[in-house]
């Protein structure tokens, strides 16, 4: 089992990257051994593809050519490439709030019976945040309010409504660089247009623009999905869980959702219990129907529904080849296109839902929000019916599963630290200036084969708890650290520093707070405002004791994240490989040192988690220093 | 005896083998650390490119070399055993004789630290790093055949 110990230090995975072997059956690490040697131009981002007078290289070794064809140095071309990545992780989340929005803006308009307004606080709240009177009936403000933030998307002018969210002082920093968002798509736009041949040279001024268009997604897009969801879906509240492939049942049919988008695996949830459904599951002679999930559409019905995962962003196969998978119906993003070759090994049915996201000869039921329900029943009954065809004989399903509880909000935050008739945040303020808890991480982000699964998201968040820091997560990242049971109450005895464990065994929490999906990493930009406006922290997200990391990432949307933390001021540590920006020193070093002076933060590349952990704690003590902050207690 | 040969029609010009065999000469080992070293390692072989075809060019090692012939620091040497010729950059002055009576401009000068640079078949790996770099297959380790013309 040794070489599967460098694979991932997750035993399920272990057991099944076995399996794979034993029946010959290619995963993702096979797939990156075949790919060895990388290009060197591309791991630099030194190749430039933009023009047809290409593709130019730059020699990296300074003695061939110094310029593409159209006089682009590394730093242009560095710069341009990666500014189109942001483009396109800002495209996704965005592309994803908007589907939210307009499904909202469906059940405004009465096309839709199968969504409600679930959390009416919430929703009462954005609506005079958007300012609309709220003084009327629900059906009106819900028409105005989806119109409102669709509306958004195309703005021309002015600035996103959610910006007015971030403190005072950093909504004059964007002011002052010029890097307000005035529309979610507009920004796309115009970085698309920056890097087309011939526009912007100026690398310093591309990574502007790319800030603003990756603001226009943790400050818009990624808020609309987040707060929308909540309200249609209903708001996240502490849940209980279980994670690893081990979730998989044996007698049951077991339907896995894939993806990102919750609006229809929420259908799912619903139709699960339908009993025509279940009477249809007992005639197939299975025990019932498990439902479970991968990536963020497992952490959106974990959060809301106490759904079980079945793992992270490398385990999308394994399930598969438990063979114990009726049906992976998937929606859109970090779907391996992979998965259509590994379920033709088994009898799963691999079922494409959303008209962006197509396979060539994959079953496809397009879901529609007008009919959500009957087109989640149907692929419920697909699995039903697929059941009988599982080969009993190629079933393994790990043992392993975990505990953990997710389902933590800014809201939910709130209250669990002053109760539901004083919710406030003082007393986690509070902590951090008596110095029982040194400061806040957020640690988000994938896996990548690149690095052994989970080790680097595990090895970080251990340390960054041994050392009295909350860990706030999202996406992969959680899932992974949930599997290690570091997402139970329980953990802060084992894990945390101190100081950590005294709050989290008084307000009953564990030391690392699942947040939800990746568009939720927008929750902690709002619970990082929060901070500010209770006081006693300093006036700037940049002044707050916290950083971030996305210690696995492999994703445009990491990047993307990456860019709205840091031009939100928040110091954020990648790992795995840097961006391909090292072929411009100058690129480079401006990304990881002057940036600071332009934003109040900077990105730091690192390949090792627990050095990852001491940058961030150094970080965090410097910015507990520059806030005269007491020392901290343990 | 192994001997490095090509395969032109396979050989894509994407240069992996360059930079392998610059990072593969580097101290670090590393592609990212190697951009950062002191004395940055510069690739011994180079893809060129004519009439239509990529050719990865470098040292052939030849059986008559006239780049030992032409050392007059005595740097260079041909070890009969190995195939190889031998550098010994502490002698080298860095006069570019080699350079000069190089029949493939197989050799090339480093400006920057006067010792030309030349494929040393990576004498201490089982196979050279170009080898094991090209994507395509077009660089080829194979006991040395008689080609008859």
């Amino acid at each position: 089992m040794d070489e599967f110990k460098e694979k991932s230090i997750d035993l399920a995975t272990q057991e099944m990257l076995k399996k794979a072997q034993d029946e010959n059956i290619n995963t993702a690490w096979d797939r990156l051994e075949l790919q060895q040697p990388q290009c060197g131009f591309g791991q630099l981002g030194l190749c430039c593809t933009v023009c047809n007078m290409g593709p130019c290289r730059i020699d990296p070794f300074g003695e061939g050519p110094q310029s593409g064809v159209c006089g682009a140095n590394a730093d242009t071309i560095a710069a341009r490439n990666l500014a189109r990545k942001i483009a396109a992780g800002a495209s996704a989340h965005s592309d994803h709030g908007r589907d939210v929005a307009h499904t909202l803006s469906l059940l405004a308009d009465g096309h839709t019976h199968d969504y409600e307004i679930l959390d009416v606080e919430k929703f009462r709240d954005l609506a005079s945040e958007f300012g609309i009177n709220i003084d009327k009936p629900k059906e009106q403000i819900v028409k105005e309010l989806s119109k409102r933030l669709l509306e958004e998307f195309g703005k021309q002018d002015g600035e996103l409504v959610f910006c007015k969210r971030a403190p005072k002082k950093r909504q004059n920093i964007w002011k002052s660089l010029n890097i307000t968002p005035r529309g979610i798509d507009r920004e796309v736009v115009e970085l698309l247009h920056t890097t087309h041949m011939g526009v912007d040279n100026d690398y310093k001024n591309i990574i502007n623009t790319g800030m603003r268009c990756a603001l226009s997604d943790g400050w818009g897009g990624s808020m609309v999905a987040t707060d929308v969801q909540d309200i249609i879906l209903g708001s996240p509240k502490p849940v209980r869980g279980k994670v690893n492939l081990g979730v998989l049942k044996e007698d049951y049919v077991n339907i896995v959702v894939h993806g990102h988008e919750p609006i229809l695996s929420e259908m799912a949830v619903k139709a699960s219990m339908d009993p025509e459904l279940v009477n249809l599951t007992r005639r197939a002679g299975a025990q019932g129907i498990n439902l479970a999930g991968i990536c963020c559409t497992a952490n959106e019905v974990l959060m809301r529904h106490g759904i079980p995962v079945a793992g992270n962003f490398l385990q999308q196969e394994l399930a598969i080849i438990t063979g114990a998978v009726e049906v992976m119906m998937v929606d859109v993003q970090c779907i391996m296109p992979a998965l259509h070759e590994i379920a033709s090994c088994f009898h799963t049915k691999l079922i494409t839902t959303n008209p962006k996201a197509r396979f060539p000869g994959v079953i496809h039921v397009e879901f529609e929000p007008k009919h959500a329900y009957e087109v989640a029943k149907q692929i419920i009954k697909t699995g039903i019916e697929n059941f009988s065809n599982r080969n009993k004989e190629r079933v393994n399903i790990p043992k392993q599963e975990m505990d953990l509880v997710a389902g933590f909000t800014k809201e939910i935050v709130f209250q669990i630290l002053g109760g539901r008739y004083r919710a406030t945040y003082k007393p986690l303020n509070e902590a951090i200036i008596s110095g029982r808890l040194r400061g806040l991480a957020g640690v988000v982000g994938c896996n990548n084969p690149k690095q052994t699964h989970d080790y680097f998201h595990t090895t970080l968040v251990k340390e960054l708890i041994k050392n009295d820091v909350l860990v706030l997560q999202t996406g992969c990242s959680a899932i992974a650290c949930a599997k290690q049971g570091l997402l139970i109450p329980e953990a802060a005895r084992e894990y945390a520093g101190k100081g950590l464990q005294e709050i989290c065994e008084a307000v009953g929490i564990p030391p690392v707070l699942h947040l939800g999906s990746c568009v939720d990493n927008s929750r902690i930009l709002t619970a990082a405002s929060y901070i500010i406006a209770e006081g006693g922290l300093g006036e700037d997200l940049s002044d707050i004791p916290a950083a971030g990391a996305a210690p696995e990432w492999m994703s445009e949307k990491a990047i993307t994240i990456g860019f709205y933390f840091v031009a939100s001021g928040v110091y954020t540590v990648f790992g795995a490989s840097p961006f391909a920006t090292l072929g411009s020193k100058n690129l480079s070093d401006y990304l990881t040192g002057q940036l600071e002076e332009v934003v109040g933060a900077k990105f730091e590349f690192c390949d090792d988690p627990l050095k990852m952990a001491h940058l961030m704690i150094n970080h965090i003590d410097n910015k507990r220093k520059a806030l005269k902050l007491k020392p901290v207690m343990y | 005896m192994k001997q490095l040969y090509y395969d032109v029609d396979k050989c894509l010009g994407c240069k992996s083998c360059e930079i392998a065999c610059a990072v593969g000469h580097s101290a670090t080992k590393d592609l990212f650390k190697a951009l950062k070293e002191e004395r940055v390692s510069l690739p011994r072989k180079k893809v060129m490119h004519t009439r239509g075809k990529n050719y990865p060019v470098s040292c052939r090692h030849c059986k008559d070399p006239k780049c030992v012939d032409a050392c007059m620091a005595g740097a260079l040497s041909y070890d009969k055993e190995k195939g190889i010729v031998l550098h010994d950059e502490t002698r080298c002055v860095g006069c570019w004789m080699c350079v000069m009576v190089c029949p493939y401009g197989a050799i090339r000068p480093n400006i920057k630290t006067r010792i030309p640079l030349r494929c040393d078949k990576c004498k201490d790996k089982d196979e050279p790093d170009c080898v094991k770099a090209c994507p395509t297959g077009a660089v080829i380790w194979q006991e040395e055949v008689e080609i008859k013309l």
